[in-house]
């Protein structure tokens, strides 16, 4: 039993040779902060470029480059990967189980991912550029007319594809075999319940991506016309296969967010979470709703008017479990004993700013009105509304919550509230004025636009840079935290709950190697 | 060999996630194609000739059809119909023919590809002849008329009074190079 209770290896090799789903779980969460520094840059660009109407300081060629390589990097290589990293951290904790099922895959999991975006980043630096076709990648825009860089694209979606299934397998493997002697599965943390979930629709629709660009892969280079008109296909299936995987996409962004608020709230407001039940069976109903919505993307198309009458039904029938959600979390607040921590300020905003980009996608998905919006900004501002405030708030709402049983110390208070108001006001101040250009007309991924649209697009801007400068706030907070700060008990929150805290603070390199009993 | 019951969850995720990949290429595109083939979705035509039936012309109604011929983005071709519409009672059969010309100096290979407009009618125009069934090779500088026969279906809901049918031609020299000039109907 001794070998149980070494704790880290010494040296760099640590990191690269490690299965300890501690170690995995940091190295993923600091790739993802890497990762969401360089999106943000690229966001930075492209705010820069808007700041006034005319070209400034990028080409638009370079433009079209940053939108869709923010895009693909903020999806894959920020967002994604920051839950797999609290996944890899909380989930064992959670149900009282010493490490993830399959240390060793969960270890490739993470290293395939420096690879895949060095060499998705590396497409900049290549003759006629990068993925330059926005982050959907539309054929024949990605096909006959990508960049020649397209081939390495594809395979980077490969290799982040290949890191997804496995973490998603090792997630499930997890929840479903290493649960605590009395965890059953209606006494699951919902972070547990809500990855369990998302575990599934990974793997239930990377594979589809994959097989999207596969067949990119093949018409490009092997002759096959699976998009290509001249040869039979047809470019609107590419967006049918697209979205097939892009929606239950945006469900594996936002469903983990769900489990960490529904942490968060109960312990800030000292009661019990509101409807666990409900809560449970909303996020699978989401779940199953995410496979047959993908048409509300594409109402412009061209499909058939019961396609549009199905899809935008389909649609608005997901407010209804998101609304039940959003009922809980504030039934759970009511009459409750509040207080502001960091951790609780995060969740209140992303309750209340996620539902304005749930009502936004609401009035996207009227498919007579989305005539209208389709490809303006009133789109973006929808997106980063339920992304920003959505999945990235509750990311750092879930680190500030946990960043004490990580480390030890408790981070600065002080420091970590400047960090949340500057991101709240930046953030708003970013997209709210999105909405009006947007519905006024102006179209996305174009680096140039009317004069209309000067001011809110200067307001958003100025915005942008604030939220931007303020994340290296955050990484100065972590960095801080990891090095000093009053030590943390415990548990540091009076109203937590949960196995997690039954661990000291820091949390020791193994636990529970004997599984605790849960009554 | 007996699996513990975290290995049969692994194996069962690991199927899943290959069924995934296969269900693309297997179930998706085809599906798709046969959803297209039975609503008439994009305006996709039968890609085989169409054998007509015996029956009435219908005198009560006059369809006009229109013509558009278009360039797929580096193709080169002049490319025009003969007329850009024609009236004719459903039943009846309207003939006209479409021009190409290669002017480039080296041999090329054209698809042109129909799409009917509005897509509900596309199953009710058929095409008895057309220079789309086939890819159309032109040497460098040859010019060549293409001749095209149609017939609207009887059946054609009453309130669709003019429909289009646009073609629009495709540079296939390089795939057709490297298919070795096999039929194109892949995905039809």
């Amino acid at each position: 039993m001794s070998e149980h209770h070494h704790g880290p290896a010494k040296g760099l090799m640590r990191w690269v040779l490690t299965t300890n789903h501690k170690d995995i779980g940091s190295l993923y969460l600091w790739f993802s902060f890497a990762m969401f520094l360089l999106g943000g840059a690229m966001a930075m660009v492209i705010r820069a470029e808007l700041f006034q109407p005319g070209l400034q300081i990028v080409q638009p060629e370079f433009f079209n480059q940053m939108t869709t390589m923010h895009g693909l990097i903020m999806v894959f290589g920020a967002v994604m990967p920051a839950f797999v990293g609290l996944a890899n951290w909380m989930i064992p904790m959670m149900i009282g189980a010493p490490d993830m099922a399959l240390p060793r895959m969960n270890n490739w999991s993470f290293w395939i991912l420096p690879f895949a975006f060095a060499l998705l980043v590396s497409t900049l630096f290549m003759e006629g550029g990068g993925p330059n076709f926005g982050w959907t990648f539309y054929a024949p825009l990605s096909t006959d007319y990508g960049p020649p860089s397209t081939t390495f694209f594809i395979f980077a979606v490969h290799m982040m594809g290949i890191s997804s299934i496995m973490g998603a397998i090792n997630v499930i493997a997890t929840i479903l075999n290493l649960r605590a002697p009395g965890m059953t599965l209606m006494k699951m943390p919902l972070f547990v319940w809500t990855w369990l979930v998302t575990a599934y629709l990974l793997i239930a629709v990377m594979p589809v991506l994959a097989g999207a660009v596969t067949m990119m892969l093949m018409d490009i280079h092997f002759g096959t016309s699976f998009f290509n008109a001249g040869g039979g296909g047809d470019p609107v299936l590419f967006q049918h296969v697209f979205w097939f995987f892009g929606h239950p996409e945006v469900y594996i962004m936002i469903l983990p967010a769900f489990g960490i608020v529904s942490a968060i709230i109960p312990a800030f407001a000292r009661k019990p979470l509101f409807g666990y039940t409900s809560m449970v069976y909303a996020v699978a109903s989401i779940a199953f709703l995410s496979f047959i919505v993908w048409a509300h993307h594409m109402f412009t198309v061209g499909i058939p008017l019961v396609g549009e009458v199905f899809f935008m039904y389909a649609t608005m029938l997901i407010a209804v479990p998101t609304g039940v959600k959003v009922f809980n979390w504030v039934a759970t607040m009511f009459k409750g004993s509040l207080t502001f921590e960091t951790p609780m300020l995060f969740a209140v905003a992303f309750v209340v700013l996620f539902t304005i980009g749930g009502f936004s996608g609401l009035m996207l998905s009227i498919a007579p009105a989305d005539f209208q919006y389709h490809d303006t900004y009133f789109v973006v501002a929808h997106f980063h509304y339920v992304l920003v405030p959505g999945a990235i708030f509750a990311i750092f709402a879930g680190v500030y919550y946990w960043l004490p049983k990580w480390t030890g110390h408790m981070y600065d208070t002080a420091l970590s509230k400047v960090h949340f108001w500057m991101s709240f006001i930046g953030m708003n101040l970013t997209f709210f004025p999105m909405h009006f250009v947007g519905l006024a007309g102006m179209p996305r991924r174009i680096p140039d636009y009317n004069m209309q649209f000067a001011d809110f697009n200067m307001i958003s801007s100025v915005g942008g840079f604030m939220f931007g400068v303020t994340q290296l706030l955050f990484l100065f907070i972590v960095i801080k935290c990891v090095r000093t700060g009053d030590k943390a008990e415990a548990k540091p929150w009076e109203g937590a709950h949960g196995l997690e805290w039954m661990v000291p603070s820091p949390a020791p390199y193994h636990t529970f190697s004997t599984p605790p009993e849960v009554k | 060999m007996k699996l513990n019951p975290a290995q049969k969850t692994i194996v069962k995720a690991a199927i899943t996630a290959v069924a995934m990949f296969a269900f693309v290429f297997w179930v998706m595109v085809p599906l798709y194609n046969v959803l297209c083939k039975v609503t008439g979705l994009n305006g996709k035509t039968d890609p085989e000739p169409y054998t007509s039936v015996p029956a009435a012309v219908d005198e009560s109604r006059l369809i006009t059809v229109q013509f558009l011929a278009t360039n797929n983005k580096g193709m080169n071709w002049d490319f025009k119909p003969s007329v850009h519409q024609v009236k004719i009672h459903p039943g009846e059969i309207g003939s006209l023919s479409f021009y190409v010309r290669n002017p480039s100096d080296k041999d090329m290979v054209g698809q042109a590809i129909p799409s009917v407009s509005p897509f509900e009618a596309t199953d009710f125009l058929h095409k008895t002849e057309c220079f789309c069934f086939t890819s159309q090779p032109l040497e460098a500088r040859g010019e060549k008329t293409m001749p095209l026969k149609i017939i609207v279906d009887q059946d054609l809901p009453k309130h669709i009074k003019k429909l289009t049918l646009s073609y629009t031609l495709f540079d296939i020299t390089a795939l057709d190079k490297r298919n070795g000039n096999k039929k194109r109907t892949a995905g039809l």
